[in-house]
């Protein structure tokens, strides 16, 4: 079992002009198994949403509790989030030069296991992951996202998160960038994640087309800091006819 | 333009490889007159703590030596020749006072000879060891690399000493050198060391210098070109500890056409009082028509009270070239990268060693001498666990 509760958040930057509040309370619990999209407008706060709950250093926690299955997650490191079950996709992966893939995946996984993996099906393992994700076996001599396509950049996010194995992912517009052939590619890796017992997933995105692959439980509207509307995938097809000028309206 | 004036000019091209104009770099002479002792304000010396040299700009006579082991593949011979048939050999002449001093004051030289075309598979190895830094030792060495040549020279240094080497790389046309140069001292050692190279026409040569241990270390990599088309690389790795001086001075003199310099220097600075610099200057003259050249230093800053000094001079004199550019940059850990891998799990520790593990490999991918690669790594993990991951160790 897996649930992220996350009650009241609010979250502030510092910017040249003083503290400046991104999130103004939100909520939103992802129980077992449940995947749920955030969909709104740039500068809605959905990836503060996203780099909050992952620990970020910029951002600043200043109300509110994020638990995974009743722990705390606010009290804890960025690195400890992860060994509890946090992973977050990120939109931006970050150039590690000189670390290679290969050694990065083998880190992180011995990180969040606590032992290192059997060398003889790990290898294996991370082949099989690759070649599902569509990347060249050599993918795994190159260094940590130095070079990479965008393609590849988000598809090696998701080869991590097969990997890894997280109780909840959260993905940060994961789909923006990708051509269809990637979308699809990257929608069958998150799929394959989903159909394992009791993950959640959290899948921030700015348009509708990542819903044809990945069906949502749950869509929320994220306007403003908040959530502005929760409904069922119908919510999605509105946005996809309308847009968010509703919403937007509304929030003045 | 004139055919009289074009004339003129070819005649000033070929009259200007006579002498060095450029103010980065003094005139090279034996004449210690011409090297005066420095005060510290000068251009060349403003970066170096003079006192902590503990007095070998004196210049004092010894006879003292390090200790010295060799490994000579078959072909390749190691002699002692006079002061005058160094010069003989075309050593290149001394740029600063310490060089100066250490070609007036060794006695003779040694040659390490590799003939024409002989290609070594294992490397030449010369292991110097210092018994005390009370001894001050002077040394000159040639190498000579005959045409078409193809050989590698590892040259570690060890224990301590006051060590103040002149060394010049003769490389002959066409050959291809590895060379490399481990800065591997106890704490207390003081190392002056000069190296010039030659590179022969349609040669490359790749020098790489690595500086871990020493109190205070200075080095020269020099290089000029005896034709066109030779090329040089020109690498460095450098991790500076609490209190000690690390310094390299690279210096790419592109007095022919066709020519090639890259030069790549990398260090890591932990403690109270590391200081390092780096300096690469570039000067293309007007022959050195269609050649290309690329300097770089990056340095990763792990603790607070480091200095790292870093400056790249570049001085053109011909327009005509394919390419020259230098890059310099000086950080801390980058949190967007520390965020990344600690995402994932990875403690701060761990994630810090990574990055710092990555930030050298690609030097020592390119140092491409497999024997020193494993030891290079190792090293760069124990000044790691000196600090970095201390409390981890701990």
């Amino acid at each position: 079992m897996s649930t992220l509760e996350i009650k009241d958040l609010h979250v502030q930057v510092q910017t040249e002009d003083g503290p400046k509040e991104i999130l103004k309370g939100v909520t939103l619990t992802i129980k077992d198994g449940e995947t749920h999209a955030i969909m709104g407008p740039n500068g809605s706060g959905k990836s503060t949403l996203a780099y909050s709950i992952a620990g970020h250093p910029r951002y600043e926690i200043t109300g509110g509790t994020v638990t995974l299955d009743g722990e705390d997650v606010l009290a804890m490191s960025v690195d400890e989030r992860a060994r509890a079950g946090l992973f977050l996709a990120m939109q931006y992966p970050v150039e590690v030069p000189g670390v290679s893939v290969a050694n990065f995946l083998r880190t992180a996984k011995t990180a969040i296991d606590g032992e290192a993996p059997k060398l003889r099906t790990w290898v294996k393992d991370v082949n099989a992951v690759l070649d599902r994700m569509n990347l060249d076996p050599t993918f795994s001599q190159r260094s940590v996202n130095e070079g990479f396509s965008g393609g590849e950049k988000k598809r090696h996010e998701i080869a991590q998160l097969d990997l890894l194995d997280p109780k909840v992912a959260i993905l940060d517009e994961t789909d923006s960038g990708l051509d269809i052939d990637a979308l699809k590619v990257v929608s069958d890796g998150v799929n394959r994640f989903r159909e394992r017992d009791g993950k959640g997933v959290l899948l921030i995105t700015h348009y509708t087309r990542i819903l044809r692959y990945i069906k949502p439980d749950h869509v929320h509207v994220f306007v403003a800091g908040r959530v502005a509307e929760s409904g069922g995938p119908e919510l999605a097809e509105e946005l996809e006819a309308n847009g968010y000028e509703r919403f937007l309206t509304a929030a003045v | 333009m004139t055919v009289t004036e074009t004339a003129a000019s070819a005649v000033r091209s070929a009259l200007e490889t006579d002498h060095i104009e450029s103010h980065l770099n003094p005139p090279a002479s034996y004449g210690l007159a011409d090297h005066p002792v420095p005060t510290g304000r000068e251009e060349v010396w403003r970066f170096t703590p003079i006192k902590r040299l503990r007095g070998i700009l004196d210049g004092e006579a010894s006879a003292a030596t390090l200790k010295r082991e060799t490994t000579l593949p078959e072909g390749v011979t190691l002699s002692a020749i006079s002061a005058e048939e160094a010069v003989a050999l075309g050593e290149l002449a001394p740029n600063e006072r310490p060089a100066a001093l250490a070609a007036a004051n060794a006695d003779g030289a040694l040659l390490l000879d590799i003939p024409a075309e002989t290609v070594l598979a294992e490397p030449v190895v010369i292991r110097l060891t210092g018994a005390t830094v009370d001894d001050l030792v002077w040394s000159r060495l040639i190498y000579r690399v005959g045409a078409h040549a193809e050989v590698t020279v590892v040259l570690v240094h060890e224990g301590s000493a006051r060590y103040s080497a002149i060394s010049t790389f003769l490389v002959g046309d066409g050959a291809k050198v590895n060379v490399l140069s481990l800065q591997d001292w106890a704490d207390d050692a003081v190392h002056l060391g000069r190296d010039a190279i030659r590179v022969g026409r349609d040669a490359s040569v790749k020098h790489t210098s690595i500086s871990f241990g020493g109190d205070l270390v200075r080095m020269h990599a020099n290089v000029e070109y005896a034709g066109p088309g030779g090329e040089a690389e020109l690498l460095g790795l450098y991790f500076a500890d609490e209190g000690q001086h690390l310094e390299h001075r690279l210096f790419a003199d592109h007095n022919a056409p066709k020519t090639k310099s890259h030069v790549l220097y990398k260090g890591a600075l932990q403690g109270k009082g590391a200081h390092t610099v780096w300096i690469g200057n570039v000067l293309i003259r007007k022959v050195a028509e269609g050649i290309e050249t690329y300097e770089e230093n990056r340095n990763l800053v792990l603790t607070d009270g480091c200095q790292a000094d870093s400056v790249p001079n570049l001085e053109i004199e011909t327009g005509e070239i394919e390419g020259a550019g230098h890059a310099s940059a000086t950080a801390r850990f980058d949190d967007e990268q520390l965020f990344y891998l600690r995402s994932r799990g990875v403690s701060e520790k761990e994630a810090q060693r990574l990055v710092v593990h990555g930030f050298f490999n690609d030097l020592i991918r390119k140092v491409d001498i497999p024997m020193v690669e494993e030891k290079l790594l190792a090293t760069v993990e124990a000044e790691l666990a000196k600090n970095v991951l201390k409390d981890e160790l701990a």
